[in-house]
């Protein structure tokens, strides 16, 4: 049978292994539920469980193994003029196999051994799912006629659906927590490796960045240098730029709307403001490079300034503003969380409305929308889009914003794209890089959530 | 509920002796009826510190405070009584123009301060806070130091820039709210950090630095312990040597105990307003009867 038709298959078993239980648990007290532990539903889940999950992870263990395994009889079997040739050969004759099997078509036309090959591993695949079909179905059929028959009116169902649940959860944010590890880990790695090409003071201190690697001996302009500290104030000058705009910005459009505006104007311009976070980035991205960069070029000439098509201060000013609504937003919920009593206390001194948000509110808001602030920071650090279209290539260590500029994200796609081979120097100090700034913004939000949650303790 | 425990209470307290005058005054008065919304007893006092005249509020399409005449004596405590929800807070925000930070509330009628309408369009809220404190159910104070808290208001009206005076500010203040010598080595420590009877005295003392001449307490003592109440309690009958006191409680012993007279609301009414003991002992209308003895809450 089929992997497919067999899991769907054991589904419904395993369905009918409620309804079955169900109807049992209330048939064996006559219908009196009540003299039941549990509600005859929970018999029905107890039921369903029992027959359906062993055969499901039977299932699974089946299909993460069974590849593996007979992928490595087939080899086994191979003739020795195959298998002698190394394992990198082994292995585009198994990729042949596989193709062979699917229908697909191979590299080179297959000879008799491999088609032969192939035909073993057909036969071994039938096999195993034959095998599988009939234990799964055994399992199915034996726990759930063990289960069915265990039901009476003392069996703790509930409890151990309850169990089952719970367990269920678990490992679903296990697989969250370990995929974000896994990433990280792979991450380090790369890095590390990286780390024994260059060594890691260089990366971290070093003041030039050219990252073309020779690919002959005599070729020039090649050199090679991963200095990121170009990056790094690179990222840092536009990032700068970016809050310039959007914390005095989204701070005062907060005070504003949380403070001064209407119920009215609240209701139109909060919704407006979210749209623009609803800006997909590459908007903003081309915006920046075919809008603002140009206006800010043609107004330097004018005012006699030499300001780069690709320079630092379009991608900031265009990254502020996208990063706006986010302050504003952040701000405005510190700004509300400040109890309306204190705002009657100041009012009720004969305070006015700029001396109660500049004297009570604000300094009371203050830490969260630091909190805020370093959200949007780290942020900024990792925003990709805008700057990939907008800031340049040139890794200039500059702090002028009229200059061109790269950051670290800009480098890592650079880096990335095209054909590469993934054990260059070149490719590798992406996950360097990557690290970096992964290292960065982590301490940046957990700063930034603890900042925010002592500041609502602070409130209850 | 919480009303009718306490009128319970009140009557225990009250002495065998007055509890039986007060019956017959009560049997010997005919009681207004209690469909009848007229103010009974004197709205007016000689020489008042505050006079409304002719006051409705409105919160949107809820008419909230309807046709109120009272005045508010000098050097006198004025307790406000009534269930909940009856316009005593309106009524108390109305004298110090809180109600102006509510966007749907609209007041109408004159209140005269020493003679002058603060409801008038000219009149500055600013200076008007200052002369009429108000101090909150919450204690509110800010999260500053003790010593900031009272310096708030002086700051902010200019009362002062001599650091010198500044202190004398500060102890004075603390030492008219009884909380000096609590908090005296403590000065520059948050205010939040003091107990809920100290933070609502901090409250008291923030107020009294910007030496109002009238203080409004929107039932100052609902959060507070006993001990804390008792403190507050005493606290108001020093503090109305100097100024006008007029006090929301739910409690009626409270304003037994404190007050001079005692006004009470029903529904966005004034029913009626006398001196305390009368208002207690003999009350006039039937639906402050009802209320004190606990028939209605
Ligand atoms: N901010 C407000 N907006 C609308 N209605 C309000 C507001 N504040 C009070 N009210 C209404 O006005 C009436 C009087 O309220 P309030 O003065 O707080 O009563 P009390 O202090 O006597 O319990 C109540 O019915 C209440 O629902
Ligand atoms: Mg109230």
């Amino acid at each position: 049978m089929q992997i497919d038709i067999l899991f769907i298959t054991l589904m419904l078993l395993s369905s009918a292994a409620f309804f079955i239980g169900r109807q049992r648990a209330s048939k064996i007290v006559q219908g009196q539920i009540q003299s039941l532990h549990s509600l005859p539903s929970f018999y029905g889940f107890f039921a369903a469980i029992w027959s359906g999950l062993p055969a499901i992870l039977l299932l699974a263990a089946w299909v993460v193994f069974e590849p593996a395994i007979i992928t490595n009889i087939v080899i086994a079997n191979l003739p020795e003029h195959i298998t002698s040739l190394g394992q990198s050969h082994v292995n585009l004759v198994v990729n042949d196999i596989h193709n062979l099997t699917l229908g697909n078509l191979t590299a080179t036309e297959p000879s008799a051994e491999i088609i032969a090959a192939a035909d073993q591993y057909k036969s071994l695949q039938a096999t195993s799912h034959m095998l599988l079909t009939i234990f799964s179905l055994l399992l199915v059929f034996g726990f759930g006629l063990v289960s069915v028959r265990k039901i009476h009116p003392q069996l703790r169902a509930r409890n151990v659906v309850e169990q089952v649940i719970k367990v269920f959860l678990f490992l679903c944010a296990c697989i969250a927590i370990l995929s974000t590890l896994g990433i990280v880990m792979s991450v380090l790695f790369e890095s590390i490796r990286f780390f024994k090409m260059i060594p890691i003071d260089d990366f971290l201190f070093g003041l030039t960045w050219s990252p073309q690697t020779a690919m002959r001996e005599d070729q020039v302009g090649s050199s090679g240098a991963f200095g990121a500290i170009p990056l790094f104030t690179g990222t840092l000058l536009i990032s700068f730029i970016a809050m310039m705009v959007a914390v005095p910005v989204g701070l005062m459009s907060a005070i504003y709307l949380s403070e001064y505006a209407s119920t009215k104007v609240r209701g139109i311009a909060k919704p407006l403001l979210e749209v623009l976070a609803g800006i997909p980035t590459v908007v903003y991205g081309f915006f920046a490079a075919l809008t603002v960069a140009p206006l800010l070029r043609g107004a330097g000439i004018s005012l006699g300034l030499d300001i780069a098509s690709e320079s630092a201060l379009a991608a900031g000013l265009v990254m502020g503003i996208m990063i706006i609504p986010l302050v504003s937003s952040l701000s405005d919920d510190v700004i509300n969380a400040v109890p309306q009593a204190m705002r009657d206390g100041a009012y009720g001194l004969g305070a006015t409305k700029s001396e109660t948000i500049r004297k009570v509110i604000f300094p009371a808001a203050l830490p969260g929308i630091v909190g805020g602030i370093l959200l949007a920071v780290s942020r900024a650090l990792g925003e990709t889009m805008i700057v990939v279209m907008a800031a340049g290539l040139a890794a200039n260590l500059t702090a002028n914003p009229l200059d061109a500029v790269t950051t670290v994200t800009v480098q890592i796609v650079t880096l990335l794209t095209g054909d590469q081979e993934f054990d260059s120097a070149k490719t590798l100090a992406a996950f360097a890089l990557g690290l970096v700034l992964f290292v960065i913004t982590l301490l940046l939000n957990v700063i930034a959530l603890r900042v925010v949650r002592k500041y609502r303790e602070q409130y209850e | 509920m919480n009303v009718e425990q306490e009128t319970g209470q009140k009557e225990m307290e009250l002495n065998p002796a007055q509890t039986k005058e007060a019956m017959d005054l009560q049997s010997k008065t005919p009681k207004v009826d209690r469909e009848n919304r007229e103010t009974v007893g004197d709205v007016r006092v000689d020489d008042p510190r505050m006079r409304c005249t002719d006051i409705n509020v409105h919160y949107g399409d809820k008419h909230a405070i309807k046709g109120l005449n009272l005045d508010v004596g000098k050097k006198e405590i004025l307790s406000m009584i009534g269930p909940s929800g009856c316009g005593k807070s309106t009524f108390l925000r109305c004298l110090n123009r809180m109600n102006d930070t509510i966007d749907s509330c609209r007041v109408t009628g004159t209140i005269e301060m020493d003679g002058v309408d603060i409801n008038g369009k000219s009149i500055d809220v600013v200076p008007l806070r200052a002369s009429v404190g108000m101090v909150f159910q919450k204690p509110n104070p800010f999260p500053k130091s003790i010593r900031e808290n009272i310096l708030f208001g002086p700051r902010i009206h200019g009362l002062a820039t001599d650091k010198d005076d500044l202190e004398e500010i500060v102890v004075n203040s603390l030492k008219k709210a009884g909380l000096w010598d609590e908090v005296k080595d403590r000065l520059d420590q948050p205010g939040t950090g003091l107990s809920g009877g100290q933070q609502q005295r901090l409250c008291i003392a923030r107020t009294i630095a910007v030496e109002p001449e009238i203080i409004l307490m929107d039932e100052p003592c609902s959060a507070l312990d006993p001990i804390s109440t008792a403190a507050i309690e005493e606290l108001m009958l020093e503090l109305s040597e100097s100024y006008s006191i007029c006090i929301v409680t739910h409690s009626m012993q409270q304003a037994a105990r404190v007050s001079n007279r005692t006004a009470y609301f029903h529904l966005g009414d004034l029913i009626e307003v006398g001196t305390t003991d009368q208002v207690f002992n003999a009350p006039l209308h039937q639906l402050t009867e009802d209320y004190i003895t606990g028939r209605f809450g």
